[in-house]
C-alpha cells in the first residue's frame, strides 16, 4: 500500500481518471455538434416537421453530452495549479496563455451560442439559429485548437528557452511555441478522431430504431449521414495518423522506440498485436513486417531507429530508464489503438455497400444493425488508447525533451507535482470517482430517455414551424 | 514593476470582476433558490432565467484562471494548490451546478436531487471565494518555493476570513434577487419573495463591509498610499450605490433595472476597492512565513509573455463584449411561458 503515500503517483492517478471521464464528453459532443449543425442546415432549408423534429432529438442529446463536457473540463484547468504547481511554475510563461485564450476566444462564442440554441429558437431568426449551430461547432474545434496547442508544447516545446537562473522556461517566440512541431499533425488527428466518433453515434442511434423497426426514414436519414461524414474522416485519418507517427519518429524517440517496444537499435517491423516482455526485452508477436514500421515512418524499410537502451544510455534521454518505462501500456494502447482503427474502417465499408451500392439493404439486416449500435465503443477505445499512448510515451517527462527542442526545456513528471498529502488526494480522488459516476449514470438515463423517445417536436412547434426555417 | 505587470495585475482583476458580477447573480439565484421556489414551477423559472447565461458567466472564471497562470503563475501555483480542498470543494460546487440547471428540467424522476445539487453547487463557490480572498489578503505562512504549509482547510478559516466569506455571499444573494426581480414576471410568488429580499439583504452587505472595515482598519496604512484617494472613492461609490439599491428597491417595476443596475455596480466597485487594497501584493505573506509575499513583480510572467497575452486581451475582449451584448438583448426582459419547458 505504499503507492498510497506516494502524492506524485496519487496525482497522476487522479488525473488519469479526470481526464478520461472528460474525453469521454469531448469525443461525443464535438463528433456530434458536426451532425447537429448538418441536421439544423437540412430544417433550415426544409422547414419540414420530420427535420425539425430531428435536429430537435440531436439538440437535445448534444446538449445534455456538451454540459458535461464543460463541467468536467473545468477540473482540467484547475487540475495544473491545484495538482502540478511545480509544473505551473515551470511552464506558466508559455502554458498559461493557450488556456487563457481557449476561455476568452473559445469558451465564451460556445457558451454564448450554446444559449442560443438552448433557449433560442423561438427568438432569433432560422437564419441566426442555423449560423449558432455551427459556431457552437466552430468553438469547440477552437476550444480543442488551443488545448492541442498547449499540450503538444508538452510533447515538442519550441520557441522557448531555459532562464538564466534555470528555475522555468521562459517564452522567446510566441508563435514558435503554439505551433511548435507536433501542433498541426496532432490537432488533424485528434479533431478528425472526434468527427469520427459522431458519425458512429448517429450510426448507432440510427441503427436502434432499424432493429426496432421504428422512426425509419429518420434512421435511413441519419445512416446516410453517418456513413458519409464517417468514410471522409477515416480515409483523411490514414494522412493524419502517418503524419503524426512521422512526427512521433523524428521527435520523440524514447515514445517511438515503446510504442514498437524496441529495446535494442534496430529496423523496426511492424506487428499487428504482440506481447511485450519487459523482463527479457523483446516483444512476442506471431506476425511482424520486417522494415514495416520503419517504412511508415521514413519511406525506407531499411531505416535503423534507436532503441530504448541505447537512448537511456544517451545524454539527453538519460533520465529514461527502459526497466521501469511503462513500455507495456504504451505498445498495447497504440496496437489497440490501430486495430479498432482497422475495425471501425471496416464497419464503414459495410455500411456504405449496404446503404448505397445494395440500395438500402441494410434495413434488413439486423445483425449488421446489432453491431453498429455497440459500434461507438470502437472509435470510444480508438481515441481513449491514443491518449494513453502519447501521455504515457511522453514519461518520465512532463515536459518532454524532443530533438529539435530547445536545451534544458524540458522536466520529469516526478518533480511537477503539487506538495500535497497523500489523505488530500485520496479523499479528492474518491470524490472525482464517485461524483463523476453520478453524472454518468445520470447522463447516460438521459440520453437513453431521448433516444427511447425518438424524435420529437419541441413543445412550441406550431409557432416554430409557422415561422418556418428561412423565413423571417 | 512595468507596464506589463501593472496592467495584468488590474486586468485579473477586472476578470475577477467580471466573474463576481455577472456569475454573482448566478450564484446568488441557486442559493436562493431553495428558499424562495416554491414548487417546480418555481424552480424551473429561476433556471430559466439563467439558462442562457450561465456557462458564459462562469467562463469569466476561467479566463480569470487561465489568465492569472499565464501572468502571474507563481500566483496561481500556490493559491490553487495552497487552497487544495477548499478549491476543489469550489470545484465539484461548480461542476455539480451546471449540470444541475441542465438535467433538473430534463429528468423529472431526480428532480429533488438536482434541485438539492443546484444549492449546495451554487452556496459552495459563493461562499468559498470570499474565504480564499480574505486568506490572501491576511496572509497565509509559505515554504520557500512558496508552498502554503498550513493546516489543509481548516487553517485557511478565521473569524476574518470566515467575514469576507459572508459578505461575498450576501452581495451574491443581494445580486440574485435584484436579478431575479429583474426576470421573474410580477405577480408571482417568487417575485414577490426575491423582490422583498433586496432591502434586508442590502442591510446585511452594509453591516459585514461596517464589520471587515474594523479588520482590517489597521492595515489600512501599510496599503499603498498612491491608491489612497481610489480606495476612499471606491468605498464611497460602494456604499452610494447599495442606498441607491435600496431606494429603487421600493419603486416597484419601475424600479426592478436600476437596482440591478446599482447592485452590479456595488459588486464592481467592492473589487476595485479590493484590488487597491492588495496593489501589488497578490498573495500576502504571514507573519510566520518562510516565503516571501507574492507581488506582481515576483510572481509574474516575463514582459514577452505578458505582451503576447496582451495582443490576445485585445483581440478577445472586444469579442466577448460583442458576445454579452449580443446574448442579454436576445434574452431581455422577463422569462416567457416557452422558456420553461424544453
Amino acid at each position: 500500500m505504499e503507492f498510497l503515500a506516494d502524492p506524485v503517483l496519487l496525482a497522476r492517478i487522479q488525473f488519469v481518471f479526470t481526464v478520461c471521464t472528460h474525453f469521454l464528453m469531448v469525443p461525443i459532443s464535438i463528433g456530434l455538434g458536426l451532425i447537429l449543425a448538418i441536421h439544423e442546415t437540412r430544417y433550415y432549408k426544409s422547414g419540414t416537421a420530420e427535420d425539425l423534429a430531428a435536429a430537435n432529438l440531436w439538440l437535445k442529446i448534444f446538449t445534455t453530452t456538451f454540459v458535461l463536457g464543460v463541467a468536467t473540463g473545468i477540473t482540467m484547468e484547475f487540475s495544473f495549479g491545484t495538482n502540478w504547481a511545480y509544473y505551473s511554475r515551470f511552464v506558466g510563461d508559455i502554458f498559461g496563455a493557450p488556456l487563457a485564450a481557449e476561455a476568452l476566444f473559445a469558451f465564451f462564442l460556445e457558451s454564448t451560442f450554446l444559449g442560443v440554441l438552448l433557449f433560442g429558437r423561438a427568438r432569433v431568426s432560422g437564419k441566426f439559429y442555423v449560423v449558432s449551430a455551427w459556431l457552437v461547432w466552430a468553438g469547440s474545434c477552437l476550444s480543442a485548437l488551443w488545448i492541442i496547442i498547449a499540450n503538444s508544447w508538452m510533447q515538442t516545446p519550441a520557441g522557448a528557452e531555459l532562464a538564466a537562473d534555470g528555475s522555468r522556461a521562459v517564452i522567446g517566440d510566441f508563435a514558435a511555441a503554439a505551433f511548435n512541431p507536433s501542433t498541426l499533425t496532432r490537432y488533424t488527428h485528434t479533431v478528425d478522431s472526434l468527427l469520427i466518433m459522431g458519425a458512429f453515434v448517429a450510426l448507432a442511434v440510427a441503427a436502434y430504431y432499424l432493429l426496432k423497426n421504428k422512426h425509419i426514414e429518420f434512421a435511413m436519414k441519419n445512416i446516410r449521414i453517418g456513413a458519409v461524414v464517417g468514410i471522409i474522416t477515416t480515409c483523411l485519418m490514414i494522412v493524419f495518423a502517418h503524419s503524426t507517427a512521422v512526427g512521433v519518429a523524428n521527435e520523440q524517440p524514447t515514445k517511438f522506440a515503446m510504442m514498437e517496444g524496441a529495446y535494442a537499435s534496430e529496423i523496426m517491423p511492424l506487428y499487428a498485436f504482440g506481447l511485450v516482455d519487459e523482463v527479457n526485452q523483446e516483444v512476442i508477436a506471431p506476425l511482424a513486417i520486417p522494415g514495416g514500421t520503419s517504412f511508415l515512418a521514413s519511406n525506407d524499410f531499411s531505416t535503423v531507429y534507436p532503441g530504448m537502451n541505447e537512448l537511456a544510455a544517451s545524454d539527453k534521454y538519460g533520465d529514461f530508464d527502459p526497466a521501469t518505462a511503462p513500455v507495456q501500456v504504451v505498445f498495447q494502447s497504440y496496437h489497440l489503438m490501430v486495430a479498432m482503427y482497422g475495425v471501425l474502417a471496416l464497419l464503414l465499408v459495410l455500411v456504405l455497400i449496404f446503404t448505397f451500392v445494395k440500395k438500402e439493404a441494410i434495413k434488413g439486416m439486423r445483425w449488421l444493425q446489432k453491431v453498429l449500435v455497440i459500434s461507438p465503443i470502437f472509435p470510444m477505445l480508438a481515441i481513449q488508447a491514443g491518449w494513453f499512448t502519447a501521455e504515457f510515451g511522453r514519461q518520465p517527462w512532463v515536459v518532454y525533451p524532443s530533438a529539435s527542442g530547445p536545451d534544458g526545456v524540458s522536466l520529469l513528471t516526478s518533480n511537477a507535482a503539487s506538495a500535497l498529502t497523500g489523505p488530500e488526494l485520496l479523499i479528492t480522488i474518491l470524490l472525482f470517482v464517485v461524483i463523476y459516476l453520478f453524472l454518468l449514470v445520470a447522463w447516460a438515463r438521459i440520453c437513453a430517455r431521448f433516444i427511447k423517445e425518438g424524435p420529437t417536436l419541441p413543445h412550441d412547434a406550431d409557432e416554430l414551424l409557422a415561422k418556418g426555417g428561412e423565413v423571417k | 514593476m512595468t507596464i506589463f505587470n501593472v496592467l495584468w495585475f488590474f486586468l485579473i482583476f477586472v476578470l475577477i470582476l467580471g466573474y463576481f458580477v455577472l456569475d454573482g447573480f448566478d450564484l446568488g439565484a441557486g442559493v436562493l433558490s431553495p428558499f424562495i421556489a416554491k414548487d417546480e414551477r418555481e424552480k424551473a423559472m429561476v433556471r430559466a432565467s439563467l439558462g442562457p447565461v450561465w456557462d458564459g458567466n462562469e467562463v469569466w472564471l476561467l479566463t480569470a484562471g487561465g489568465a492569472l497562470f499565464a501572468a502571474f503563475p507563481f500566483a496561481y501555483a500556490t493559491t490553487f494548490s495552497g487552497f487544495y480542498l477548499a478549491v476543489m470543494l469550489v470545484l465539484f460546487g461548480l461542476i455539480l451546478r451546471a449540470v444541475s440547471i441542465e438535467y433538473a428540467g430534463r429528468d423529472r424522476e431526480w428532480a429533488g436531487i438536482w434541485n438539492a445539487l443546484f444549492f449546495i453547487g451554487s452556496l459552495l463557490p459563493a461562499l468559498l471565494l470570499g474565504v480564499a480572498v480574505g486568506c490572501i489578503f491576511q496572509g497565509i505562512p509559505m515554504d520557500a518555493d512558496g508552498n502554503y504549509n498550513g493546516i489543509p482547510l481548516f487553517g485557511l478559516l478565521s473569524p476574518f476570513t470566515l467575514c469576507c466569506g459572508l459578505f461575498g455571499l450576501c452581495l451574491m444573494l443581494l445580486q440574485g434577487a435584484a436579478w431575479l426581480t429583474l426576470k421573474v414576471p410580477a405577480g408571482t410568488g417568487l417575485y414577490d419573495r426575491a423582490s422583498g429580499l433586496r432591502r434586508p439583504l442590502i442591510i446585511a452587505s452594509l453591516a459585514l463591509f461596517v464589520v471587515l472595515t474594523f479588520f482590517v482598519a489597521g492595515r489600512i496604512l501599510e496599503m499603498y498610499p498612491a491608491l489612497a484617494i481610489v480606495r476612499y472613492l471606491a468605498a464611497i461609490v460602494f456604499l452610494a450605490c447599495l442606498v441607491g439599491a435600496a431606494y429603487f428597491a421600493g419603486a416597484g417595476q419601475a424600479g426592478e433595472f436600476k437596482t440591478f443596475l446599482l447592485t452590479s455596480l456595488a459588486l464592481a466597485f467592492i473589487i476595485v476597492l479590493l484590488a487597491c487594497s492588495m496593489f501589488p501584493n497578490l498573495v500576502v505573506a504571514s507573519v510566520d512565513s518562510v516565503g516571501p509575499t507574492l507581488t506582481l513583480m515576483n510572481a509574474c510572467a516575463t514582459d514577452t509573455s505578458l505582451f503576447y497575452m496582451t495582443i490576445i486581451a485585445c483581440i478577445g475582449v472586444p469579442l466577448v463584449l460583442v458576445y454579452h451584448v449580443l446574448v442579454y438583448r436576445t434574452f431581455r426582459g422577463k422569462i416567457r411561458e416557452s422558456d420553461l419547458e424544453y
